[in-house]
């Protein structure tokens, strides 16, 4: 410690710190990569069902939208995942080794597999070439989708960063959610109202499991869940949910009827997806940075344990 | 995939090692490390690591700030002092300067009241029993090796990053011009030769040991046993229990005060302790992201 | 080292560093040891790991203080009053070592009844000539023992003035302290003796008498120590003394730069003598010696007054011829007495077979001492245009010396410059980005002086010795070849000499035949390099069958024998080069005699014949080392015994015995005249024959102890870039003490230019407490400049209450601590402390004193010219100028 009153750098004084520096790293990802893949996964999961769903209830012109998503997505999101590597060039070598210790390893085999298949079913149905080898693509897509869209939970979860890891039972259903939320909103975007249903509902019931999972989250993790609430994450989290709260309640109102409102409302949903990423990638980046998310919760443990070994 | 959390006594043989020498480590003891700094220019010098920067931060005598991918040990240096009021302000008589505070100059603590501590402890990669680092690697860079320690293979390694919020210590990060992890190595090349650490070598103090972690530990017991004798109830040993949230350290220390603020977590635990709680998680996110989907198949026709 | 060569007969460390691991407590004081000595503190440790106390007395809360079991915080420059107040504690409360003081140290001499004492004369001595401001030491004498003047001068830092005036004065001139290195001042005769101790005139009563004005209320007042902590280190000390127990002490530079270093490690001395804890194990006196061969550069000197072994430089008007040049010593008690067998023999490795009975072994072809020659007064004949050149070769003057301006100023106005270094330091760029290029006080246009920049091989790049701070001499080979054109210094000069040679072969100017009879013959290598055994082996010394010699009690004065040191006689003992041996510690001993070779004649713990009772016995189990075996008829133990191995405890030596014949069995002191451990220093010292508190020459308080403020004896250096901040000074407020720190190495050269010591203390700061901070509104991590009448420097501002604001009586002194390793160049630079520093030399040695007072003043520094009126305006304030006589009171 420098003498007392003679630096600012001196924390709060409820716990101790050295030179009030963070004590974990920051994690080094990049924004916007990161962020991006995680609401381009999710979007692009929860894409490929809805595609199976638009196949097998035969609307067409949804299904146009999400094989495109889906594939699109996949591919933007391959693209982020690799431009962040420190080196791009060796990105075949997460291909290396398949680790379930690591969500990014899993995730790896989830992501290749998904972006051929999602791939091959939209170029399939876009050309007409294939159909049955397309569908069947697009089922192995629809059935890849979801552990794609929620698997990101874990990739973030399992790190030392406090928001993260304490918010693991949550951030996959937010994912889930937010993802379904977002495929649907981006079907809403560019299909017909008619055949938009399937959409609508994904995106009423995605934007459920959001809300939701996040209060739950905030309401169970205390002190570690405040970048959450404050600062530019937390500033990111409330717009990303009143958007997509305003959005849900439109598509249950006018959804069906006004293709113009369908389509905002699903652009707002989209949006709304891409603000909780950034806004769930920024509070742990947040709670990285100040010691206080690493040192108190742990001394409180360090405590609890105490108080119960006292109490036996 | 071997045991991710818990005691485990055999690190190496849990990660596949049939027949291998006894874990390694370092036992790190603050209470006489003179803060000289000559692991940090030692281990550099062994192992090529850059300059990091030439930043006076004001922060007592360390101007390196904290481990990182080019600092593998570093020297913390903590002041601290207890404020003793002067009863009497006896002003500056040959200080009187405009701008001096006379009110402020009565808080002057007087000479040989002994409160002044400075506590310097050199720190380094805990080369965990359970190690986020290795188990998160996407790529099987981090491995584990014969002695039990923890090392980035730099061939390998194709900066993804995961590795660095993975740690629980802040230990490993990337190295921004070049985009790889690094940390320390506990100079695997050299233990292969027989060699011990270059930091443990160049400690004129024998602060920093190294050795078999069972011997280590057991010296280590004898010199917190000892410390506390001599009445330094403020020792402690930390990363030493192999019941702790890492499963202990190949690196640990004898600290004289509380870990955090030496910069160091109080209760680290491995982020894949949780591994099994988190996957079940996702499984259950990904059947009700599918449940949504059959849900918006199955509903009404509009 | 004068402090510890008048003392005990050898100027240096009298203990190794293991032995530190000995000691039951260990005072630190005017040393940081922990960083500047970090490999040898490792003993510091293990003994306190072992239950020794240890204890640190420095201005500052360093690295040492952060792992000593007691810091007492000091003002810079007050050490005398508060050993003296030790010395007090331990006479007026008989707390000495009796038995021991009694029989090995001079306390029963009587001393001459014309000697007045500073209690007398209000700070002075008798004997003090206030035109001159030197001593004559006449009325310092032995009683009944006329003293001569010294001719062994042996040691770098211990002024002998020989007595009366005139010739006392050229002594002075030729700093003549400098030569105990190896041998004490030389007393005719032995002294008149009451081992009762109660004759007012031995000198145990004038010692009391000296000190008991070195009170605890003394030492609050000059040192800013309150009475219990000084109660507390007095206790420590006193009880880990004795029969059972020993304390060891350690000193480094904090004690030697200062204008009053001798009498400080005096002080010491006699503490330590007291205390009986001098040739004992865990005991002694540790003189930390900086660089790897500090030591070395004493034993085989870089210094003008003395040649190798601490002979002295032979004056003009006194050593007409060998005979002259041996005389004082010829004869006396100890081993001095064979000074002439050193001579002979030293003349003998330079000059060969040109050196014969005849021509008196060429000793005319040494060069002769006129005067003062040492670096300071060099620098000023450099300004002053009576220094054309100048070789500066593994030193940076230009910011590792006292007042960097002057250096500048003095290397600007040369004709030619040599600089031979790793890396191109400011002393060989000074004439174009210079401090005082910025200023526009030098103009690079303007600068006549050739400057010859020479790459130097890195010791890695070299093999030979190091003789370190334990006197212990270790071989390196060389690990890889020097870069380009970089050449090791043995290279370089062996070189330099073929050249000169060459260009004189065939003169018939008997100014050359120096030169050219040289022997200068050394066996090369494939690549030309010189082979640096050869070297050692000609420092070794052979006998008349060209074998290498044993020992140094082999030389003789006919000419059979050649050595270049003969201290180092025996370094290469059968044809071994002893210096190379590295049996590691755990195949022998703690003395670990088998590693390296220590001078003199391999003994770790000097004078060791004091760790046994008069009686030869040991005096304790615990602290047994070496003692009589009367079976074996020898002194026996884990070490080299500093003794004549086979003479009995007991032994009383004939009335007109000479040289080590003379030698008593329980003189312990063999290379003091009378043999024992002066307490009273007869001759010897310039400043008194027992140390005094005087303040700094630049100090922010009056001498509490006497009317006498500074030093009387000190000498000043009157140049108009070496002006002196008045004492008791209102605009120069505040304490400066400059220091090192571990990253760096001193003048930077070796660390500033590297990235792994660069990045770990980027730039200069200055530490201050926050009590100052507060008064001059200096912020941490800020800027701060820091001003004296020499110049104003800028460094960042670490606040710290590792600096304690200090009080003295009624008035607070606060102290600016100065890390001084930086410059113009290397990877980081600024400022250079040194530049503050003014040069005031202790007359024993000449070194300057790196205490001194500063205003500081938040903010950075003016730039250019506005910088130079900046310093202008504060010595117009504080009147510099108009009181810079000598003369204070």
């Amino acid at each position: 410690m420098t003498p007392r009153g003679e630096t600012s750098m001196v924390p709060p004084p409820e716990f101790e710190s050295y030179y009030g520096r963070q004590i974990i790293k920051t994690p080094t990802w990049k924004t916007p990569d990161v962020p991006l893949y995680l609401f381009l996964g999710g979007m692009g999961g929860a894409s490929a069902v809805l595609a199976e769903v638009a196949a097998s209830s035969g609307r067409p012109d949804l299904e146009r939208v999400a094989r495109v998503t889906a594939a699109g997505s996949a591919a933007l999101g391959t693209v982020a995942l690799v431009h962040d590597l420190g080196r791009p060039e060796r990105f075949l070598n997460m291909l290396r080794v398949l680790k379930p210790t690591s969500p990014l390893s899993v995730g790896s085999f989830i992501l290749a597999p998904f972006a051929s298949l999602s791939g091959a079913a939209a170029a399939s149905f876009l050309t007409g070439r294939l159909p049955r080898l397309g569908r069947l693509a697009g089922v192995g897509a629809a059935a890849l989708g979801p552990p794609l869209a929620t698997y990101t939970g874990a990739l973030l979860a399992n790190t030392a960063v406090p928001a993260w890891h304490e918010a693991h039972r949550e951030l996959p259903f937010i994912f889930a959610g937010s993802g379904a939320a977002a495929a649907g909103g981006m079907a809403m975007v560019f299909s017909p109202c008619a055949q938009a249903g399937p959409a609508r509902r994904m995106v009423l019931m995605g934007a459920a499991m959001e809300i939701v999972g996040a209060e739950r989250l905030l309401d169970r993790i205390g002190l570690v869940g405040e970048p959450y609430r404050t600062g530019r994450p937390g500033r990111l989290m409330s717009v990303s949910r009143s958007l997509t709260a305003v959005a849900a309640g439109a598509t249950l109102v006018l959804g069906r009827r006004s293709r113009a409102v369908s389509a905002l409302a699903g652009a707002a949903c989209v949006g709304a997806s891409v603000l909780t990423r950034f806004g769930i990638f920024e509070a742990g980046l947040a709670s990285a940075r100040d010691p206080k998310y690493t040192v108190v919760p742990q001394k409180e443990r360090i405590a609890a344990r105490e108080r119960a070994a006292v109490g036996r | 995939m071997g045991r991710l959390s818990g005691r485990l006594d055999d690190v190496t043989a849990d990660a596949g090692y049939e027949d291998h020498p006894p874990r390694v480590g370092f036992f790190t003891d603050t209470s006489v490390c003179i803060g000289c700094k000559a692991c940090e220019v030692a281990c550099k010098t062994w192992n090529s690591v850059p300059d990091d920067g030439y930043l006076l931060t004001g922060m007592s005598y360390d101007n390196t700030q904290a481990l990182g991918a080019s600092t593998w040990r570093h020297v913390a240096f903590v002041e601290k002092s207890s404020e003793v009021s002067l009863p009497v302000d006896l002003g500056m008589p040959s200080m009187s300067l405009p701008g001096a505070d006379p009110s402020a100059a009565g808080q002057a603590t007087e000479s040989g009241d002994g409160v002044v501590t400075w506590l310097m402890s050199s720190d380094v990669c805990k080369h965990c029993t359970h190690a986020a680092c290795l188990d998160v690697c996407p790529t099987g860079s981090l491995f584990r090796t014969e002695f039990g320690t923890v090392v980035v293979q730099p061939d390998i390694c194709n900066g993804c990053g995961y590795c660095v919020p993975a740690c629980p210590y802040g230990v490993i990060d990337l190295r921004e011009d070049d985009g790889r992890a690094f940390k320390c190595t506990l100079c695997y090349d050299r233990l292969k030769e027989g060699q011990q650490p270059a930091c443990a070598q160049a400690c004129p103090t024998e602060s920093i040991q190294f050795g078999e972690l069972d011997e280590l530990r057991e010296r280590a017991d004898a010199r917190l046993a000892e410390l506390h004798e001599k009445g330094v109830d403020v020792a402690r040993l930390y990363g030493r229990d192999p019941e702790d949230g890492v499963g202990g350290g190949g690196a640990f220390f004898l600290l004289l005060d509380e870990p955090e603020v030496y910069g160091l977590p109080p209760d680290p635990v491995v982020t894949t302790r949780d591994l099994g709680s988190i996957w079940k998680h996702v499984a259950m996110a990904a059947a009700a992201l599918t449940g949504v989907g059959v849900a918006a198949a199955v509903g009404r026709r509009r | 080292m004068p402090g510890l060569g008048t003392s005990f007969g050898r100027g240096g460390a009298t203990t190794n560093l293991q032995d530190l691991s000995n000691a039951d407590c260990i005072l630190i004081q005017g040393s940081n040891m922990a960083e500047a000595h970090p490999v040898g503190f490792q003993w510091v440790m293990e003994a306190k790991r072992k239950g020794a106390t240890i204890i640190h007395v420095d201005p500052r809360f360093t690295r040492t203080s952060a792992v000593a079991d007691i810091h007492v915080p000091i003002r810079a420059g007050s050490d005398i009053a508060f050993l003296g107040a030790l010395v007090n504690h331990v006479l007026s409360n008989d707390l000495d070592f009796r038995e021991y003081v009694v029989a090995y140290t001079n306390a029963a001499a009587i001393i001459d009844d014309r000697f007045q004492d500073t209690e007398d004369l209000e700070g002075l001595f008798s004997g003090y000539d206030p035109e001159t401001g030197q001593y004559d030491p006449a009325t310092w004498q032995y009683d009944d023992a006329s003293a001569a003047a010294s001719a062994g001068q042996r040691d770098p830092e211990q002024p002998t003035g020989g007595v009366g005036s005139d010739q006392h004065q050229k002594g002075h001139e030729a700093a003549r302290s400098e030569s105990h290195g190896s041998g004490g001042p030389a007393v005719e005769f032995k002294p008149r003796r009451d081992e009762t101790l109660q004759d007012p005139r031995c000198v145990f009563q004038i010692l009391k008498r000296h000190f008991a004005r070195y009170t605890p209320q003394m030492v609050q007042e000059v040192c800013g120590i309150g009475p219990e902590q000084f109660a507390k280190v007095a206790d420590e000390l006193t009880r880990n003394s004795g029969r059972e127990r020993t304390s060891a002490l350690c000193y480094a530079v904090g004690w030697t730069h200062h204008s009053v270093g001798a009498q400080i490690i005096r002080t010491a001395a006699i503490l330590q003598t007291l205390l009986g804890n001098i040739g004992r194990p865990g005991g002694g006196i540790m003189a930390l010696r900086g660089h790897a061969s500090i030591q070395g550069s004493t034993d085989i000197p870089t210094l003008f007054n003395i040649l190798p072994g601490y002979l002295p430089m032979p004056h003009a008007e006194h050593h007409g011829d060998l005979d002259e040049y041996v005389a004082a010593d010829a004869g006396k008690t100890g081993f001095w007495g064979n000074m002439r067998s050193y001579a002979v023999s030293f003349l003998k490795s330079y000059w060969g077979d040109a050196a014969s009975a005849e021509n008196d072994y060429c000793f005319d072809y040494l060069p002769r001492l006129t005067g003062d020659h040492s670096t300071y007064t060099t620098v000023k004949a450099m300004i002053e245009g009576r220094c054309k050149g100048y070789f500066v070769v593994g030193e940076n003057p230009a910011v590792g010396s006292a007042n960097g301006k002057m250096q500048r100023l003095g290397l600007a106005n040369l004709d030619w410059l040599v600089v031979r270094d790793l890396q191109m330091i400011e002393s060989a760029t000074f004439w174009k980005d210079g401090p005082e290029i910025e200023t526009g006080e030098l103009v690079t246009e303007e600068i006549g002086t050739e400057v010859f920049f020479l790459p130097a091989a890195a010791h890695t790049e070299k093999s030979g010795s190091f003789t370190q701070t334990q006197r212990m001499l270790q071989w390196r080979d060389k690990a890889v070849d020097p870069p380009g054109d970089a050449r090791s210094e043995l290279d370089f000069y062996f070189e330099l000499g073929n050249r000169i040679r060459q260009k004189l072969a065939g003169s018939t100017d008997e100014m050359d035949r120096p030169l050219l009879d040289l022997t200068w013959d050394y066996p090369v290598d494939e690549r030309g390099e010189v082979d640096s055994q050869a070297v050692l082996q000609e420092i070794n010394g052979t006998g008349p069958d060209g074998s290498p010699l044993s020992t140094y009690t082999e030389l003789k004065d006919d000419g059979s024998t050649a050595c270049g040191c003969w201290i180092y006689c025996g370094v290469y003992a059968e044809g071994v080069n002893q210096a190379r041996r590295r049996k590691p510690h755990w195949e022998q001993d703690l003395v670990a005699s088998e590693w390296g070779w220590a001078w003199p004649a391999n003994r770790r713990i000097l004078y060791n014949r004091a760790s046994a009772a008069p009686d030869g016995s040991p005096w304790s189990e615990r602290k047994k080392y070496v003692w009589w075996d009367a079976e074996q008829g020898s002194w026996v133990g884990s070490d080299v015994p500093d003794f004549i191995a086979d003479r009995p405890p007991d032994h009383v030596p004939a009335e007109d015995a000479a040289g080590p014949d003379a030698i008593g069995g329980q003189d312990p002191f063999i290379m003091q005249t009378d043999g024992k451990a002066w307490l009273f220093a007869p001759l010897g010292v310039a400043d008194g024959p027992v140390p005094t508190h005087y303040e700094p020459p630049e100090s922010p308080v009056a001498n509490a102890l006497y009317p006498q403020q500074n030093n009387p004896a000190r000498r000043s250096l009157t140049q108009s870039a070496n002006p002196i901040n008045p004492s008791l000074s209102e605009v120069f407020p505040f304490v400066y003490t400059s220091y090192r720190l571990t990253e760096h190495h001193t003048a930077g050269a070796m660390s500033r230019t590297l990235p792994y010591l660069t990045e770990l203390q980027p730039e200069p700061f200055c530490e201050v407490s926050p009590r100052l901070a507060r008064a001059r509104g200096l912020e941490n991590g800020g800027w701060a400049t820091i001003a004296t009448a020499r110049t104003a420097i800028e460094a960042r501002v670490l606040v710290t209450e590792r600096l304690r604001s200090l009080r003295l009586g009624e008035q607070w002194v606060e102290q600016v601590g100065l890390p001084y390793h930086w410059g113009g160049n290397g990877i980081t630079q600024g400022d250079s402390a040194n530049d503050l520093v003014n040069i005031t030399m202790d007359p024993n040695v000449y070194i300057q004193d790196k205490v001194g007072t500063c205003d500081i003043q938040p903010g950075r520094r003016p730039r250019g010219a506005a910088l130079t009126a900046y310093v202008e305006e504060y010595r117009r304030r504080a009147g510099v100028g108009a009181d810079q006589e000598k003369g204070d009171g």
